[in-house]
Order: structure tokens, then sequence, then C-alpha cells
């Protein structure tokens, strides 16, 4: 497996099979009496936050506490980020400290890129900015392989602000590799231009393909990372692409609802929909400590022996 | 081949009737076996016991990698199978089951990995073969076969479920690559050697 996680195209097919199978077995620990294995005993993860987060910022702190790694939070407000410190300086500081895995979410692309080149550790992207984010796009396939049995030949739709979101990148790139057949909906205005190179269709009409599909992806209408322009209102957005009950209503029967939260309901999603049955909001968030504990595993649980050093050496020497 | 299928049933049989003559009885009773080759041991041990004694015994299977104490010497992440343990062994004696004591690292990483689901009354060990070696102070309590070996030799286990037929074979180091063998470096728990060095589907039979 690749050294660092920056972005789905860092993983093989067999690496997501890999990661998403060794998950399963991390469930099971989750629903053990003891919920933590000794597996990363002694090794230390550090989460450098410098976007506001919840879900993903816990999720990755549980995942590594339950490998029984020892596990730094670091966030911007309250650090020497807030004093003026650069992400190169702070990275060095964190390299000092011994880090063997730094988790970063920051609000620039491409930032954990640059973090590889001033640390040892392993790099696992947490989301920076409208690039990627995929932890995520891991637990959406796991979520989705075990609700659905399968990831081949899924028809899956990725509904509205396809353009400011990293977690439709990430999940249309792991949805591809593992043989799914994606579209994407939203305004013209949020659907990227090159989207069409993703391997993936494009349509505007969200009516004409609900009834087709295995899954109803919904994205937040990221109101912090856009200007109002994109589209009219909130009103006419919910109207044209919201996942409204009639909608809901139209899916076929088995079909999963599922979106990477935080939740705007009224916006693309209706309160009433994001409670029913079929939305595995919830299971998304439980399967997310699994899958990120299966990550940490496999990036930190091997690493040692004469192969790897030898790998090591020849990184440096490059 | 050191036990072809008939030594390997009576050899199950015996330790069967030993697991009950020690408690009187199978009242209390967990098998745990540690997977991949274990849990299929203890799957016919308990049927064994139940045919003795007309009382159903529960089996769980056992991943150890978690508890490994090499996690982070090799280069790869050691392959997890699967751990299933659906009833509370609280108050209870479990009897672990593999299928080679070696070093007895496994052992000691099952024992952890038990406590991590509750505290047994008692833990004991039923092994199919103990070839010696031990680097911790370890023992079995039930043993099919004791067999003198040195380090450099290879004992499989092998199980009809997994490898299409029941023996237990011995390699030795240096046969297997006097064949060319490519040598295959397994994560497999069953003797929890590091090191180990395991040949790939090919039996002992053959390559001898």
């Amino acid at each position: 497996m690749n050294r660092h996680v920056l972005s789905m195209h860092d993983l093989t097919a067999d690496d997501v099979i890999r990661v998403l199978d060794t998950a399963e077995s991390f469930r099971e620990v989750g629903s053990r009496v003891i919920k933590k294995v000794p597996a990363l005993r002694g090794r230390t993860v550090v989460n450098f936050f410098l976007e506001n987060s919840t879900r993903t910022r816990i999720s990755f702190e549980l995942a590594a506490k339950r490998l029984s790694a020892d596990v730094i939070n670091f966030a911007a407000g309250g650090s020497s980020v807030s004093k003026g410190e650069s992400l190169k300086d702070t990275a060095l500081t964190l390299q000092a400290m011994g880090a063997d895995a730094i988790v970063i979410r920051h609000s620039s692309s491409g930032s954990p890129l640059q973090l590889t080149g001033w640390v040892d550790g392993h790099v696992l992207n947490a989301g920076d900015g409208t690039h990627e984010h995929p932890t995520q796009a891991l637990l959406d396939l796991y979520t989705m392989r075990e609700k659905l049995g399968r990831l081949e030949g899924l028809r899956v739709a990725i509904v509205g602000d396809v353009l400011h979101s990293r977690v439709a990148r990430s999940l249309c790139f792991g949805l591809v590799k593992m043989g799914a057949d994606v579209t994407l909906i939203g305004p013209p205005t949020l659907i990227p231009p090159d989207a069409p190179a993703w391997g993936v269709q494009v349509d505007y009409d969200i009516d004409g393909v609900i009834p087709k599909l295995d899954v109803c992806y919904m994205l937040r209408v990221q109101r912090e990372r856009q200007r109002l322009e994109y589209f009219p209102s909130v009103r006419e957005y919910n109207r044209l692409f919201g996942l409204t009950a009639t909608r809901a209503g139209a899916l076929p029967e088995g079909s999963l609802i599922m979106h990477p939260g935080p939740m705007n309901r009224g916006v693309e999603i209706d309160s009433d929909v994001a409670d029913l049955p079929q939305a595995v909001i919830e299971e998304q968030v439980t399967n997310g400590i699994a899958v990120r504990m299966s990550l940490l595993y496999l990036l930190l649980g091997g690493g040692g022996g004469a192969e790897a050093s030898a790998e090591r050496e020849e990184v440096l020497r490059a | 081949m050191l036990l072809d299928e008939d030594d390997i049933r009576r050899a199950l049989t015996r330790i069967a009737h030993e697991i009950i003559e020690r408690d009187k009885g199978a009242a209390g009773l967990v098998l745990v076996g540690i997977a991949n080759r274990g849990d299929h041991l203890a799957r016919r041990l308990a049927e064994e016991i139940e045919r003795i004694e007309g009382s159903a015994v529960p089996v769980g299977v056992l991943d150890i990698t978690f508890y490994r104490d090499d996690i982070g010497l090799r280069a790869e992440a050691p392959e997890v199978h699967e751990t299933r343990i659906d009833i509370g062994i609280t108050h209870r004696t479990v009897v672990l089951v593999d299928d080679v004591l070696y070093t007895g690292r496994t052992i000691r990483a099952a024992m952890d990995a038990l406590t991590d689901f509750g505290r047994p009354a008692r833990i004991r060990l039923a092994v199919l073969v103990d070839r010696g070696h031990r680097e911790l102070p370890i023992r079995a309590d039930f043993v099919g076969k004791n067999v003198p070996t040195r380090r450099s030799d290879d004992v499989r286990v092998l199980v009809r479920e997994l490898d299409g037929r029941d023996a237990v074979v011995v390699q030795e180091a240096g046969s297997l690559s006097a064949n060319g063998d490519a040598l295959e470096q397994r994560s497999g728990s069953a003797t929890g050697d590091a090191l180990e060095q395991r040949s790939g589907s090919a039996t002992g039979e053959e390559l001898r």
C-alpha cells in the first residue's frame, strides 16, 4: 500500500478491498465489551485539524485510541498557528515530537501533499480544500458494500454541489475504481466542467434518474465555500435538486439514501427523508471509525523489517 | 507425513475425553479456536464432546492479529481473520484450541485477547501438535502429539475445510529450497513466530 493516503488515486482496487475487509474485523472489535486492541501501542497519531470538523476529527481520534495509539489533537485555535506559525514550522515541530502518522485537515487543497515533503510519518488526508476526502469515500464504499453486498455495477447518483465537494471527488474516483456506475446531478454551475473525464455521467434532471438508483448520495450545500450566485435561492435549489419525500418515494425498493453530514435539513434533504429507514447516515458515521482503524492499522501496522527500511532509504535518496 | 486423517480423528477424540474428564463434564465449557486452523479443530472437538456427553458446547473463533508482539517489525501489516465469540466467557472454562504449539507467542496473544471479552474462570490449552522451542513459559493441557523438531522445520496442519484433507506434515527447510520452491512469508497465526518461513500450497509429501 502507498505510504500516504492523500487521494483515492493512492489506493488500488485491491487496496480498497483490503481496507474494507480489515474494517470488517474492526467492526467486530467495536461490538466488544472492551472496544480496544493493542495493535498500535507505542505509536503516535497527530490529528492536525486546521479547519472546523466534528465527526471526522472525533472519528479519527476514537479510531487511533481504539488501536491503543497515543493521540495528540492539534487544532488551529489555541495553538501557535494562531500566532502566525507557518504550516511548515508546525509540521517540523510535529516531526520533532516523533509523530508516526499525521491526519491533516486544511482549507487549502494540496496541503497534505506539501506536508509529505516535511515529515517522515504517514500522512492521511482528512479533507483538503475542494480536493479530496478519501477516508469519507472509503467509509461510504464500506457502507454501500455492507448494505447492498457489492460495489461493482451499483448505480449511484451524487447530487448537489459537486464543484466544491471533496467528498464527491473522492467518492467518484473510488466508485469508478470499483466498477460502479456514477451519475452526477446538480445545477450546471456546480458541476465541474472536467467531470466527464472522471468516467461518470452528468445529468441535470434528478427526477429522471431517481427511479433507476441503488444509492442516492446527497451532498451538503456548502454555504461557506461558495458565493450565492451559483444558484438563485435555497428554495429553488430544494425544489430542483433537494431530496423531498416525493422523490424519496420514487427510489426503488432497497436503495439507500446517504449524506456525508453535516446536513442542511430542508435544503438538500428534507427532514423527514433524513429519518427514513433507508437513510443510512448514522451507519456511515459508525462505519467511519472502523474504516479509519483499518487504514491506520494497515499503514502503521507494517513499516518495520529490512524491506521497509530499504524502501525508506530509497525514498530518502530520491 | 506425521499424522494422517485417522490419527487426527483419534487424537481429537482422546482430547475431547480428556477435556470433559478434567472438569467432570462439559458444563460451563467454551471452546475457542485460534484462526485460521484452530477454529476448525475446535468445532470438531465440540462435536466429539457433544457426542460423548450429549450436551452442546459453544464454540468461538479468535483472531489474535491485533495482539501480536511483532506488529511494526514486519514490512506489511499482518492479515486479519474473523473473530466471533458470541457467548460470554466470564466464569466459564475456556479451552483455547490451536493447531501447532511452537514459540508460545500466539497463545500469549490469545490470552490477552480473551481477557478483553471477559474474565474466564480458567483458560486451558489444547493443541494438535506440540513441536517444542518455546520462547515463553507456556505449556499445553491437552496435546495430540509431541513432535521433536528443528527450528528450521516447517510443521503444517492441514484441515479438510481449508486444505481439502486432514494431515500433519513436516517439511525440512533444506528440502524446500532444494526443490526450488518459492518461500512465502505468511502472516497466519499458526505458530506466531515472526520470522518463520512457510511454503505456499504445496504439501510436504509432494516436496519430499
